[in-house]
Formats: structure tokens, sequence, C-alpha cells
């Protein structure tokens, strides 16, 4: 069973487990995901792999309490076990030839730009992070970023942490100071990968953006996940969940990821209600 | 003397407009007196035609005649030496193109109900106290089948009766395949699946869920490291296709393998699902298929008005007669000659209509085909909040890209000899993932011949 070994806060809302799976711990590289159940009537979501540990059989997942199944995730405890975890699927993310890479994550994206940084510092490619946040509350693995690049920023919409602004203006600034960059590659929330391909495509820099669709199985079999890539359908599950950050269509990968937001929002409330009064 | 009425005997159903609105198996099935008078109606023909009809070569005359004289537990035993899945067949497979056609029955009136015989004998059994099967002494070889639709289950079953250590790689979380994510409740209740996996467990068949062979192993991983002699690849034809026409990427537009998923997997259906699905209340199907005609019901069981829209004619409908018939009898509307050519969004990027291209047919060709093509300027648009693509599905490329020396036709099919051998020693496929999407008994037949061919490879090792 896929035992919860170790779980950590990292910020209110934002939590990492160490998950007991040795099959997917054997296989997994930096880029892929997974797919999880908490119980027996669970949906099922796709958590990108933040870690894992070859040895111990254990891989790392962090995930941002946003709705009703992320809600009960966080409230199972180590020593517990997750019903279902599945991995790791889509394909991993492209390192060979880079010499230097600037990572863009944004919020809970960070968490899956950390383990790509890491990766790439292992490398021994010249890797420089920027990570850009609400406030200083939300901030994550900051220690891990510094340790794992050679130039680290960090951003927040208030000025509470790191430098005021976005990421695109950090990212601006470093490229006008005469760094050059062989590959951008991002991770965050869709309207902040739209700007920072936006940013790119204007400063000629390739660029990867990791996609985060709604999916059933991440197979390749339903179809829930697709998006349109330089006018082309693919599925993140199978064909990504990385694709070039300038041939992708945002606005339509927005409007998806909305499609069932009334019900995420009634169900994630019900969820809520329910642990409240467990508590009482 | 043969019971000589024309008809068969009828099946109770749910009355059309009490069964569109829940999700309860429409056919009830034979009682006991109905099946033995169907039974009477078997001429019990020497040569049995029907016997030749069926893809697993079920012994037809022999198990009705044991209904005939009451003895539905001999009638079992005779199906179960064939077919490791009757409930399931009695259900879902097209008898009125295999045994049924055969059927002398058949040349004046209507064949026997060879189909409705066959799950009343299914049924009987799964309603007896449960008699556990004997596990069988085990010969020491490990087999691996990966994927647990049809073709797995079958020859996974075969192989574990003649002693095999078999361990099914399942991907998604729960087993069964196409019966569990495709077929609707209505139609297969999975209660049903479940009991048939069940009994395959009971033969010492071990299932890991959770695993996608292509990625968290390989099949030369299994072979290599985790000791699998031979494995068998039966992972069907899950991929949907799409039409490609402006608009099919907006909110509200659904594959049917999506749609069916969400519903019959993942249970959206029921009121408390931590799923969610969105049928509309105008939901237009586009196709003709049996998938199709599952997803056109499912739509309207959830509330919608549905149309079906074929660019054909009722005549060239792939689905079955049955299915047509209890999709109209609920209400459904086909739309013929009619193939969509973009679909329109509302001013929040719902969907808002599907423009439809109006057909007609062509003088047949050479081959007899009568091609649909379009007649000119004629466009209509339906409205609808909810588009349902069900234009076939084909199969999936991640074990092929994964497995060295593994060869495959330019369509994505495996390819496999008569016995499910492919060009890698050892390792066999069948079913939909060599055919393309195709019938669960046409599955079965491929994973009974594999494992018939597994058994004799690993005995001569």
């Amino acid at each position: 069973m896929f035992e919860i070994l170790e779980k950590r806060s990292l910020n209110p809302t934002v939590t990492l487990m160490k998950i007991n799976a040795p099959r997917i711990a054997a296989k997994a590289e930096p880029g892929q995901f997974i797919i999880l159940r908490t119980d027996s009537e669970s949906e099922r979501i796709p958590l990108t792999i933040a870690d894992y540990d070859r040895n111990a059989g254990t891989v790392t997942i962090i995930f941002q309490i946003v709705g009703a199944t992320t809600e009960k995730l966080n409230h199972l405890s180590v020593g517990e076990c997750l019903h279902d975890f599945v991995g790791p699927l889509g394909t991993a993310t492209e390192t060979e030839g880079l010499k230097k890479v600037a990572v863009v994550g944004g919020g809970v994206g960070c968490a899956i730009a950390y383990p790509v940084t890491k990766k790439l510092h292992e490398l021994g490619v010249e890797v420089h992070a920027i990570a850009g946040f609400r406030n200083s509350e939300l901030v994550i693995l900051e220690d891990e970023f510094r340790a794992a690049s050679s130039k680290f920023v960090l951003m927040s919409d208030d000025g509470s942490a790191g430098e005021k602004g976005l990421v695109t203006d950090a990212l601006r600034k470093l490229v006008e100071s005469g760094e050059k960059y062989d590959r951008v590659i991002t991770i965050g929330p869709l309207i902040m990968m739209k700007f920072v391909c936006g940013l790119t495509k204007e400063l000629g820099i390739p660029t990867v953006a990791s996609m985060n669709p709604i999916m059933i199985d991440g197979t390749g079999m339903c179809g829930c996940c697709r998006l349109t890539v330089g006018g082309k359908t693919k599925f993140a599950c199978v064909d990504g969940p990385e694709f070039d950050g300038h041939l992708i269509d945002f606005d339509e990968a927005m409007a998806r990821s909305a499609m069932y937001k009334p019900f995420e929002q009634k169900s994630r409330e019900e969820t809520c209600n329910l642990f409240s009064q467990e508590v009482k | 003397m043969p019971d000589m009425s024309l008809k068969k005997n009828e099946m109770p159903v749910q009355q059309p407009d009490v069964r569109n609105k829940n999700f309860s198996e429409v056919a009830l099935g034979y009682t006991e007196e109905q099946a033995v008078s169907e039974a009477k109606r078997c001429l019990n023909c020497k040569n049995k035609p029907c016997t030749g009809g069926c893809p697993v070569q079920i012994d037809i005359p022999a198990f009705i005649g044991k209904i005939a004289e009451g003895d539905f537990a001999e009638a079992y035993r005779i199906i179960a030496e064939s077919s490791s899945l009757p409930a399931v067949c009695g259900r879902v497979c097209p008898q009125e193109n295999q045994c049924e056609s055969k059927c002398v029955r058949g040349i004046k009136g209507e064949p026997v109900a060879i189909g409705r015989l066959e799950r009343f004998v299914a049924d009987w059994h799964n309603a007896q106290p449960e008699i556990l099967a004997e596990k069988p002494v085990s010969n020491g070889h490990k087999a691996a089948v990966i994927g647990s639709g049809p073709s797995g289950l079958t020859c996974a079953g075969d192989l574990a009766k003649k002693g095999y250590d078999v361990t099914i790689f399942e991907a998604l979380h729960v087993a069964g395949g196409v019966l569990s994510y495709g077929i609707p409740e209505f139609r297969l209740p999975k209660s049903i699946v479940q009991k048939e996996i069940d009994s395959l467990k009971a033969l010492g068949v071990k299932i890991e869920t959770n695993v996608v062979v292509g990625k968290t192993v390989s099949v030369d991983e299994l072979m290599q490291n985790e000791g699998f002699e031979t494995v068998f690849i039966g992972t069907g034809a899950g991929l949907p296709r799409f039409m490609n026409i402006p608009g099919e990427n907006l909110n509200g537009v659904y594959s049917a393998n999506e749609f069916l998923t969400r519903i019959n997997l993942m249970k959206a259906y029921k009121e408390n699902s931590s799923t969610p699905i969105r049928a509309g209340s105008n939901a237009v199907i586009v196709g003709g298929g049996n998938v199709a005609m599952d997803a056109a019901r499912c739509a309207k069981r959830l509330g919608a008005d549905v149309h079906i829209v074929y660019r054909r004619t009722e005549h060239e409908l792939p689905a079955r007669a049955e299915e047509i018939e209890h999709a109209k009898e609920e209400g459904i509307v086909f739309k013929f000659l009619t193939n969509p050519v973009e679909i329109k969004a509302d001013e929040n990027g719902w969907v808002k209509s599907i423009v439809c291209q109006q057909m007609e047919l062509s003088e047949p060709d050479a081959s007899g085909r009568a091609k649909a093509v379009p007649i000119e300027g004629a466009l209509i648009e339906i409205e609808a909040d909810c588009v349902i693509m069900s234009i076939g599905t084909s199969p999936n490329p991640l074990i092929k890209s994964t497995t060295e020396g593994l060869d495959t036709q330019t369509w994505g099919g495996i390819i496999a000899d008569e016995n499910g051998l492919t060009s890698k020693k050892g390792v066999y496929a069948g079913g939909d993932a060599v055919t393309s999407a195709a019938t669960v008994i046409l599955a079965m037949g491929a994973g009974k011949k594999a494992a018939a061919a597994m058994d004799d490879y690993m005995k001569n090792k």
C-alpha cells in the first residue's frame, strides 16, 4: 500500500508528503507526475513528482489545498495509506544539451520548479532560479532553491519577501543585465506562464511550460487534458506535461481549467464542513 | 417435439420512460419458465451452425438442451468449458451477427434467443450459494497479463486453470478494462464484472492495479527482472479520436471515453460523487456505434435532451439493433446524413451549438458501398451545451513506444499471428490492441488462443 511516511507543512496551504511507492520511485524523473486517489470514493487527481528516492523507494509530492480532494489528502497522517498512487506518467523534462537555463516558478508551481532546478544543477548546467509568491507567508523551498542554483531571485506581489514585482520583471532584468539563457523552463499558474512565454518570445529564448490540466486516467485514454499546441491538439498526460511555451494556446487552457469551478467550489465547501463537524 | 413458435420469448425490461431516468439494468432477464420455454425452440441441429458463429465455440445446442431439461447447473458447466465470462457475454455480445445469425430457426421467424439463454444460465449460476473454485496445483511457471479487459481476463483465467502463476497488471484503479470504464451499469452491472474478477482471483490470479506498463515498468523488465516467462498484451484501443474541427476543445465537449469514464469508472452519476460531469440540457452525440448509444443513453439519464448525429443513414449505423431500439424508446432523437463541421461557443467559452453539414448518399461504388457526400450549402445549426465525440478509438502507443522489438501496424495495432504471437519472443497480444476497436467476445477469443499458445511455449521451453 502507498503509506505516507512523512508529512510536512511548507506554508499554510501547501503540504509535502513522502509516499512509499517503490515501483514509481524506481522510474520517476523530474517533470513527470503521478495520479492519486485518497480513498475508495475519491476522484483521481494529478500531481507532479517533487522528488524521489530510488533506494528508499519513496516519492515526494507537494500539493496546495485547493479543492475537496486536496483537503482530504491534507487530513491524512503519517502511517495512513493513499488508496491509489500511479505513475510515473508523462514525459520527463528534456535536459540534454543545455548549458544555461532560467527556471521560473510561481506559487505552488515552485514545488515542481525545484526538482527540475536540482536536476539541472546536478548535471552541471548553470541554473538561475526565479520564484514568485503572493507574499512572504506563502514562500516555499527558499533554502533548497538557493542550494541548487547559481543565482536565485525571490519575488513577491507585495514586496514582503524578496523583491516586489512579478517573475517576468525579474527575468527581464536578468536578460537586460546581459545573462544569456539557452532555455527558460516555467512552472506555475497559467496566467503567469502565459506572460513568461510572451516575454521570452519577445526575447527570443526557447521556453518550456509545464501544464497541469484536469485529468482522469492520465494514460491518454480520455482526452480530458487536451490542449492546443501550435494549432494541434495534444494530450498533456502522454505528450506532455511540458510543451513549447511559445506554441501553447494559454487562453484555451485557462478556459478549460475553469470547466468545473462551481462544482469544485461546492464540493470543497462540503468537505470542509464535514471536517469541521468531525473536529467538534 | 420443439416449440415451433416463430417469435423469441420476450425478455422483461424496465419501461422506457422509467429507465431513462435511472442507471439500473434495462433488461431484466428470463424467468426459469421463460428460459425453459425458449430453450424448447432449439431444434438441436446435428451440425450446430450456431457454434460455428461463436468466437469461443460454445457448444450451444448442448447447453440449451440442458436448460430445456431444467438442468441449469449442467448448462452452466457446458458454457464454462468455453467461455470465462458468460454473464458478460450474455449481455453485450452482438449475438444477432454471430450465433443467432446462423440459427436455422431464423430462416423462417426469429432465431433462438441464444444470448438471453446464456445470460439466464450465468445469472442462475451467480445466484447459487458460492462454490469456490479449487485453486489448481501450481506448475511453477510465471505469466504476466497486461490489461484486465475481456482479452486479458480470459487469457489469465485459461492460464490459471492450467496451473500457471498469473499476474494481471492494470493501469486504472479498478480491474475490468472497458467492462468497467466503458459499458454503462444499465447494460452491464459492475457487480457482475466484479463477480467474474473475483472468480479469477479464486483461481489464484493476482491483480496489480495502478501499474501502467510502459511507464511504471516495461515489458522487458517484467521478463528480465520479475521472472515472467511470457507476457500477454491486452491493452485495448483506448485512445479517443477527434474530428479536428473548430471548437472541439471548448468547455462542454467530451470524448465518449471521457464522458463514459467519468460516469462508469468514477461514478459521476451518483449524487455524492467527487468526480464532476456535465451533460447539460441539450447533448449532441457524434457517431453511430455502440459507444455512441451508451453515451447518448447516459446523457439522457443525466437529464439532457439528446440528439445523435450520424453522417450516413440508419441503415449504416454500426451499433447493435437492440441498442438503437433501446435508445429510440428512451427518447433519443437521431439525425442522419448530418456531419459536424464546427462547434460554436457562447460568450463564456462554453459550447452553444454545433454546425452540421447535411449529406446525401451517393450511388454505390464498385465495392457496393454508398458514400455520404455533402449537399452543397446545406448547413444546419443544432443548439447544444454538451457535445460528445464518439467516432472511434485507436490502440494506446505506450507499450509500443517502450518495448523494443515489438512490431506494430502504421495505425498502431500490434502485429500478432493467429495464435497471438508478436514479433517478440514470449510476448503475445490480442483483443482491440491488435484488431482495433471490436467486440468483447472477439477479444475473449483472442485471449483464449493466446493462452493456449503461451501454454505450449512455456511447457516446451
